[in-house]
């Protein structure tokens, strides 16, 4: 029901031009809504949405972590980045960091996040939870998180856990 | 307000100019990668803060609702950029990983130890 309500109202939002919304859209988006809802049903059988994520103090969490932390990693990784094209001063390697998150939407906000942020990208997760991070530039074989991903360990573990 | 527009505009080409450079300049497969996720999310992240402010402007000075639409698009184009970037890297890296490329002047690859460790095929 979640997703079916998320998605009929994301296919309005795209379509809505300024006007009132003619019929015939409101009847297309009931059709796709439906396939998308049927088609996550036959995929994740058996899987419940937890309603935790509606509580609007993690919504409010996750922005000020998107417009805070995030934001200011994104600015770094990019001129770090930048950098390195210009001047092809790299030294790449895989690191292996175990941060011991159990939940797959936390996971799932870490990696993006490591991927996206200073000099790492996330190859691969395996079964302990372990994350392997392809790193720009090695500094330590075996770091920490800190080292790696500062602070966002402890957000994905505040926000999702 | 075309002051603002036009830095964003610049920072923007600026950094996808760079992504697209460091194609030449990365020796393999994963290096690139973060030349091209990196530097082309947060470029395009600024063409798109362009586009909301020049359609903030006008919707202000104007009124008219087509502006907020642009306002709309570009924020959600935005948002699934940032997920659909990253995720698409990582599937990338993954799977030219199993598919046996490893990273190149590499000092330490522990994925590649966990396989051999595993038994898998040397390669």
């Amino acid at each position: 029901m979640f997703i079916f309500v998320v998605s009929f109202l994301m296919y309005l939002l795209l379509v809505w031009s300024g006007g009132a919304i003619p019929l015939i859209e409101v009847l297309i988006a009931l059709i796709l809504a439906s396939v998308v809802t049927v088609a996550f049903r036959s995929w994740h059988r058996g899987r419940k949405i937890s309603t935790r994520g509606l509580d609007p103090k993690r919504w409010f969490g996750f922005f000020h972590y998107l417009f805070g932390p995030f934001a200011v990693g994104l600015a770094k990784a990019n001129i770090d980045v930048a950098k390195r094209v210009i001047t092809g001063n790299i030294r790449p390697g895989i690191v292996k960091v175990n941060p011991g998150l159990t939940n797959d939407v936390a996971k799932t906000l870490l990696a993006d996040s490591i991927t996206l942020t200073p000099g790492t990208l996330t190859v691969d997760i395996d079964e302990e939870g372990s994350f392997y991070i392809h790193w720009i530039y090695v500094e330590d074989e075996n770091p920490t998180e800190e080292q790696l991903y500062g602070s966002f360990g402890h957000w994905a573990r505040r926000l999702a856990e | 307000m075309f002051l603002i527009v036009g830095i964003f505009i610049i920072i923007g080409l600026g950094f996808n100019l760079l992504g697209a450079f460091s194609l030449y300049r990365f020796p393999d497969v994963y290096t690139r990668l973060h030349g091209a996720t990196k530097c082309t999310t947060f470029g395009t992240l600024f063409t798109m803060f362009a586009v909301v402010a020049y359609s903030l402007g006008r919707l202000v000075s104007t009124g008219e609702a087509r502006f907020a639409v642009f306002i709309i698009h570009g924020a959600v184009a935005a948002l699934v950029l940032l997920i659909t970037n990253a995720t698409g890297a990582h599937a990338i890296a993954r799977a030219a990983h199993r598919s046996g490329t490893l990273p190149a002047r590499a000092v330490v690859d522990r994925l590649e130890e966990k396989e051999e460790a595993k038994g898998g095929t040397p390669r």
